[in-house]
């Protein structure tokens, strides 16, 4: 009897719907689930530029596209016509980087949703197959990794341009997403630590025994949301963009289709940042108020109904996003800085310190991780977040004009303009 | 010299971004569903226009289909842009007519007086803005071309009617 190279023996082992299929049946399983994956993926991006805009106009009481196939078509025609346009290359710009910095900022934002499960795992006849297309035991040290590559691209674009507003914004971008990186970091830290694990997978287990993060979690999670848009580069915090400014920042010197992917990635980015926000705070594809859905035996149905409970979740967090960028003005810089180093990163701080200390309490009083675990944690969030948001924000902590309430500063220039209109009064 | 810095008096103790972003939110909320939308579907739905809208001439002819000017000279006399060019002539039985009417709608500033000082009431500014050519030199529009225009004209400002009642 010939051996094959590759055996096909475990290609045709039929397994148990319940349990981890075999290695082959795993690597074909993979293959089709990022095919699945995506192109579901680039689809939903193309038809989140048309989201936008129909959402941008709803606003404004305008109608949106309408034209090409009722407005359903418009990403489509966008597409075609961003290939078919000329592409320009700045003379003086770095070449090499200059067509390098689109992919760069383009492949990250696709990456980490390698790692986000989106359903329950499906029962095949050969196995139970994950619904995650890589669920690796440190998926959420994953995400953090590779969300910091996506600055590189921007950076990149705006330094190969040769143009000076393109390298203001890919500096004030790097600037940016450093900063806020940290207070992200931080605030996830509390739900390591009340996930104990950094698995995704895990943390929406832990989510559906004990309530959702968000609740449990809620400065945390704030901190996250305003830390998503800056990582992001989405309005209120796209310095790196700042039409008004910068032109179009690190994109200025783009046409053609490396300009709309510098688009893609954005809203890729937000797509991913939208899917880790749900993951880490709102379940993840647990449908709440039940248990079924998270227990095994996994039916298909229970796949179907936690991937529409996921899909509604990223939808609303994409529509958030949206909502938001059409509501606030943009911050100023240095608005934009003092709220993420004095403001984000000491509260994230002094919060991991509360949460970690609760935690141990209740832990030393033997508490379960359950519904009552949740309850005591929740109640204490109701009580800070009222500290926070009605007794201690009174304009001056969360507030883009934050660093310009410096009271001594605001008195010196009082006394300054005081002076001044003394002295045109005399004159006069 | 130093600058003189105006500094905002903020009600501090009273303001909330938190707060007044969730209102902001509200409020865009309200417009995102709110049915009512203010952009006209241009090719498919019409902008009215005002009767006193003054757009590209028209030249009106008589019944039996001959432009009525009788080429006295007074619209090119009254025209502060100068761009209606006449070259009057005369038929057997002493009639004026112009022999080369024409008006360049670039240098037209539509003000409208060469349709108030026309005495036979011929040449008309019309309510019509579409007027989109694909070179410069149509814009020059002949005594057939103004003939031959539909589009309803003017009705210029009338003292004795003030607000168009």
């Amino acid at each position: 009897m010939t051996m094959l190279p590759l055996s096909l023996h475990p290609f045709l082992q039929a397994g148990n719907p319940q349990l981890p299929p075999t290695e082959g049946i795993f690597l074909v399983a993979t293959v089709v689930k990022m095919l699945i994956v995506f192109t579901v993926y680039m689809v939903g991006v193309a038809m989140l530029t048309l989201a936008e805009r129909k959402i941008s106009a709803w606003i404004q009481d305008r109608h949106g596209p309408n034209r090409v196939g009722y407005g359903w078509l418009q990403p489509a025609a966008d597409g075609v016509k961003n290939i078919m346009k000329e592409e320009t290359y700045p003379g003086a710009a770095n070449l090499p980087l200059f067509i390098l910095a689109p992919a760069i900022s383009f492949i990250p934002a696709m990456i980490t949703w390698a790692v986000i499960p989106f359903a329950s795992p499906l029962p095949t006849p050969w196995g139970r197959i994950d619904m995650v297309v890589a669920d690796l035991p440190v998926g959420f040290l994953f995400c953090l990794a590779i969300s910091s590559l996506g600055v590189y691209g921007i950076v990149l674009a705006g330094w190969s341009s040769n143009n000076k507003y393109a390298l203001l914004g890919g500096l004030r971008s790097s600037a940016q997403m450093i900063s806020y990186e940290i207070a992200m970091g931080m605030s996830t830290v509390c739900v390591l630590l009340l996930s104990g694990n950094v698995s995704l997978n895990a943390i929406v287990q832990q989510q559906a025994t004990t309530g959702w993060n968000a609740l449990l979690l809620s400065i945390a999670f704030f901190i996250f949301l305003v830390a998503a848009f800056a990582e992001t580069n989405r309005l209120p915090f796209d310095m790196p963009e700042a039409e008004s400014e910068l032109i179009a920042g690190y994109h200025t010197e783009y046409s053609a289709m490396k300009f709309s992917l510098f688009f893609i990635a954005e809203y890729a980015n937000m797509v991913t940042a939208s899917a880790l926000i749900s993951t880490l705070f709102f379940g993840g594809w647990d449908i709440p108020f039940t248990q079924w859905d998270n227990l095994p035996p996994f039916t298909v149905l229970k796949t179907v109904l936690t991937l529409g409970a996921f899909v509604t979740k990223v939808l609303f967090f994409l529509f958030f996003f949206m909502w938001i960028r059409w509501t606030l003005p943009r911050f100023r810089y240095d608005q934009l800085m003092s709220l993420g180093w004095k403001l984000m990163l000491p509260l994230a701080l002094g919060y991991i310190t509360i949460v970690a200390a609760l935690i141990l309490a209740l832990d030393r009083a033997g508490i379960a991780r359950g519904p009552a675990y949740g309850a005591i944690m929740f109640g204490v969030n109701v009580v800070l977040v009222a500290a926070l948001f009605i007794f201690l924000d009174r304009g001056r902590i969360v507030s883009p004009a934050y660093s310009r309430l410096d009271r001594e500063e605001v008195a010196r220039l009082r006394a300054i303009a005081a002076r001044n209109s003394n002295l045109a009064e005399k004159k006069a | 010299m130093s600058i003189g810095v105006k500094v905002l008096d903020r009600p501090i103790e009273e303001v909330s971004y938190v707060r007044a972003t969730l209102k902001g939110m509200a409020l865009t909320f309200k417009h995102l569903v709110d049915p009512h939308k203010v952009t006209v579907q241009y090719p498919d739905e019409k902008w009215d226009l005002s009767p006193r809208w003054r757009g590209t001439h028209r030249m009106l002819k008589t019944e039996d289909g001959k432009s009525k000017c009788v080429a006295c000279g007074l619209c090119p006399t009254v025209c502060p842009a100068n761009c209606i060019k006449l070259v009057p002539g005369e038929d057997e039985n002493g009639n004026r007519y112009p022999l080369l009417f024409e008006i360049d709608e670039f240098r037209c500033i539509f003000c409208g007086y060469c349709q108030e000082v026309c005495p036979e009431e011929a040449i008309h500014l019309g309510r019509h803005y579409e007027n989109a050519e694909y070179s410069r030199d149509k814009f020059v529009y002949d005594l057939e071309r103004l003939s031959s225009q539909t589009h309803p004209v003017c009705e210029m400002w009338d003292p004795a009617d003030p607000k168009g009642e």
